[in-house]
């Protein structure tokens, strides 16, 4: 699979109840609570768009947004989203292997 | 489609408190639905009563609200009546074991086409925190202050033991698993359970002092692994995830139809009926 | 609608009507069945396609019948796990647009009884029959009782309106049963059938009417296109709401929560003070619909026994024996006992010097006889309370007292 690019985190600050979740399970710590109890995407630049947030979150209140990637970057990295292990591909650059891996057993 | 297509918006923000797994479980659910792409129109969601219960109300098919306990009562007559409709009954743990245990394991014993989701909080959500048939011993609870010392029951093995052709187990931390499983249940043919591990951070999280929804989905990481893993190996005390029964039997529908074949066929052929009623046998015995 | 056969003759054929029998039967159509069987022919006659049930004396031969007979036109048939599960069942068959019932009795109908007030919550058209055995608990299975009159009214919680009918012969258990499944779909409401063990189990005469011979009600479903908002729970200007059923294009939430016109639960005063108001009213306003009854030799009597089920079977044979010998005795026969038909009553026995209840309970019906008439002091109850059925004897010693002719 290609690796998807990042076009925006729309979150519904009306349905979010800044529960932290996906806080606290986003492997690049792209995403927190804010002043007002809502979540926001501070580092929107690292995020993956491996799309946990998006999945765990129990009010339908983000969503990852993305788009293809260029035709250039097009199967060069590759991400397999696995709760029991995120992996990415050696050839990652942006993300080591540990620090994605939210894994269970 | 998109999940959002699947729910009426506008009963959003839904009422569960921040944090509480149900919501995951709703997520999932939508898209293993989605990524089925199965015909909202087709599908029947009947639930019981409790927190868990009111994820019928959000979602956009047919939907049956019911009591405490009944739903897959109300399911099989959804179901028997109209067996083209798909059946997706989400329960809590105390209102699929406890006061709904009958029913369950006797839509199992049928193996009636019905998609089951025990929403295993381990506790009385909706009622403030009391223990369920699933909380274990040594939990606290606001009917146990001094800890529980009932047994749970273990889902699967109950399911399996009553005759549920698909039992999986997974939690709602895991969520790309839980989709997964869902779709599979949903696409077996008979009585399929899932069991879904869930957190209530309000009443268990708070009394049993997990800390938070984040911290309790640690646990359900944590405390489980997948069938046939090392993990599970290595530590037996682990809860197993995964699909432990999925075979093929005869669905209750599918025989009822060919009860009905049958019925019609004797009843053109214009063979002489059996008398129902014996009127001597029958006002002489005792009965209850 | 209201079926007043005046029957003041001493030629009272138990409500066979007369034309029935002179209009060429068909020898098949005559049958010499139990009234449960009686009860069967009716659910069947009125295009019953669904039954859940849990066997239970003296019911359980409806449900024999029925699992016999549904399979054969394509119905279905179901025996659930117990009474709660088989009422559960049917208002889910209910949904999908069947014509649903179920038959139980003392025991199972208290079970029943929180699901019942599920169906008039969410107003789901169902038929339940209850034949009434002693109680309370296990009680007397075998033996007759009328003892769940109240229960039929008052059974499930909080404030609500019920149906409720009964009958005293089999071709009126036929007729009734009909009219329970047209009541059932007209008000979208659950509708009680009351029999009792010795209607249940007696044997009698029974001509099935031709088809069309009696009106058939279906429900109304919606006439909302495909796309265009369709309110399950938005009552139209007469109070019905038309239904759509489960599988259809409308795809709605149907709750036991009070709930606004989506079928979402609601907590706004406002509707749920309304809510409760449509549930209550659309029976309540239709007393004059709903009641049906018969009269036996009611012409200008001054005793007039009120009675139903099987006791009126009595009473109709006392009133019958006393208006040969020239005293104005005569019955007024209840066949729809919820909503109450106060008014009927009242007036019925306006000029009454006596009114004598007659039923086997210590006075159900009685009470809200008193509650009606203009003086409560002239009404008396005749009963028997001990698994028998009361006899033209009981009632006619009771009758003699108040005649102040001594026993
Ligand atoms: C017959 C009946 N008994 C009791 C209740 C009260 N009640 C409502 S929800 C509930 C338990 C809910 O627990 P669970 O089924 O585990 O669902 P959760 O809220 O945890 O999701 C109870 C006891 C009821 N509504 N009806
Ligand atoms: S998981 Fe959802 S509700 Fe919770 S903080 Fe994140 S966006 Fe908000
Ligand atoms: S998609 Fe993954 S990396 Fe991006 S914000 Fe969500 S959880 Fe973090
Ligand atoms: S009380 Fe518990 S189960 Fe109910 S909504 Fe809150 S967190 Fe969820
Ligand atoms: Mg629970």
């Amino acid at each position: 699979m290609a690796r998807l690019k990042l076009k925006e985190h729309l979150i519904n600050r009306d349905w979010c109840k800044g529960c932290g979740i996906c806080v606290h399970f986003c492997p690049k710590k792209v995403l927190e609570i804010d002043s007002q109890e809502k979540v926001v995407a501070v580092r929107p630049e690292d995020c993956i768009c491996c799309k946990l947030c998006e999945l765990r979150c129990p009010d339908l209140a983000i969503e990852v947004v993305t788009e293809q990637p260029d035709q250039d970057d097009a199967g060069k990295d590759s991400i397999t989203t696995n709760e029991d292990a995120t992996k990415t591909s050696e050839a990652s650059t942006t993300v080591s292997k540990e620090s994605i891996n939210t894994a269970g057993r | 489609m998109a999940i959002k297509d699947y729910i009426r918006q506008r009963y959003f923000p839904q009422m569960w408190c921040p944090g509480c797994g149900h919501g995951i479980i709703l997520n999932s659910l939508l898209r293993a639905v989605d990524e089925l792409g199965l015909d909202k129109n087709g599908i029947v969601m009947t639930s019981g009563i409790g927190c868990s219960a009111r994820i019928s109300g959000y979602v956009d098919f047919h939907s049956l609200h019911t009591l405490h306990g009944r739903a897959l009562a109300f399911a099989t007559g959804v179901k028997l009546s109209k067996p083209e409709l798909r059946l997706i009954v989400p329960m809590g743990d105390g209102d699929a074991l406890a006061i709904g245990g009958n029913h369950f394991i006797h839509a199992a014993r049928r193996n009636i086409d019905i998609t089951a989701i025990v929403m295993n909080n381990r506790i009385y959500g909706m009622t403030g925190g009391q223990y369920s048939p699933l909380s274990g011993p040594g939990k606290k609870a606001t009917t146990a202050p001094y800890t529980t010392i009932d047994n749970q029951f273990d889902v699967v093995d109950l399911s399996i033991a009553a005759g549920a052709s698909f039992v999986a187990r997974s939690t709602a931390y895991h969520v790309l698993e839980c989709i997964d499983i869902l779709k599979k249940a949903i696409q077996h043919k008979g009585f399929s359970v899932v069991e879904i591990l869930s957190q209530c951070p309000t009443h268990y999280g708070r009394k049993n002092k997990e800390g938070d929804a984040a911290q309790m989905l640690e646990v359900q990481k944590n405390t489980t692994a997948k069938l046939g893993s090392k993990a599970l190996e290595n530590d037996p005390t682990l809860i197993p995830r995964g699909i432990f029964v999925d075979i093929d039997a005869p669905e209750y529908c599918e025989e009822y139809d060919k009860i009905v074949q049958r019925a019609m066929k004797a009843s053109q052929s214009g063979k002489p009926e059996e008398p129902l009623v014996n009127p001597l046998i029958q006002q002489s015995c005792v009965t209850q | 609608m209201t079926d007043n056969i005046n029957s003041n003759s001493v030629n009272d054929n138990n409500g066979i009507k007369p034309n029935n029998i002179n209009n060429g039967i068909k020898a098949n159509n005559i049958k010499f069945i139990q009234g449960n069987e009686a009860c069967v022919e009716g659910a069947l006659y009125a295009g019953v396609d669904f039954f859940a049930g849990y066997p239970i004396t003296p019911s359980t031969e409806i449900a024999e019948l029925l699992s016999k007979k549904l399979p054969e036109k394509g119905g279905k048939f179901i025996q659930m796990e117990d009474e709660i599960a088989s009422m559960c069942a049917i208002i889910g068959a209910s949904l999908t647009g069947h014509k649903v019932m179920t038959a139980t009795s003392g025991p199972g109908f208290s079970l029943k009884q929180e699901a019942l007030g599920y169906a008039c919550m969410a107003e789901i058209p169902c038929v339940i029959v209850n034949v009434q055995r002693g109680g309370p608990s296990t009680g007397n299975p075998t033996h007759v009782s009328q003892g769940d009159i109240n229960q039929a009214r008052w059974g499930t919680h909080g404030d609500h309106a019920i149906i409720a009918l009964t009958a005293s012969n089999h071709q009126d258990v036929f007729e009734v049963t009909v009219d329970a499944f047209n009541l059932a779909e007209t008000y979208r409401t659950p509708v009680i059938l009351l029999f009792d063990e010795v209607v249940g189990h007696m044997r009698e005469k029974l001509i099935i009417p031709e088809k069309g011979e009696l009106p058939i009600v279906d429900r109304l479903r919606t006439s909302v296109r495909k796309g265009v908002d369709y309110h399950p729970y938005l009552p139209r200007e007469d109070g019905r709401l038309p239904m759509s059923d489960f599988g259809a294009e409308h795809r709605y939430n149907v709750t036991g929560l009070f709930h606004d016109m989506w079928g979402f639960p609601s907590n706004n005063p406002q509707v749920v003070r309304e809510l409760l108001h449509h549930l209550v009213d659309k029976i309540e306003n239709n007393v004059h619909t709903i009641t049906r009854y018969k009269e036996h030799y009611l012409e200008g009597a001054d005793y007039i026994l009120i009675s139903y089920g099987s006791s009126a079977r009595s009473a109709i044979h006392m009133a019958k024996n006393r208006r040969e010998r020239g005293e104005k005795v005569g019955v007024l026969e209840l066949q729809s006992i919820w909503p109450f038909p106060e008014v009927m009553v009242r007036e019925k026995c306006a000029n009454a010097k006596a009114v004598i209840v007659v039923e086997m309970n210590m006075g159900q019906v009685m009470r809200e006889v008193k509650a009606c008439v203009d003086n409560p002091s002239k009404v008396f109850l005749a009963n028997r309370i001990d698994n028998k059925l009361i006899n033209p004897t009981n009632i006619k010693t009771l009758l003699r007292i108040i005649q102040g002719r001594g026993v």
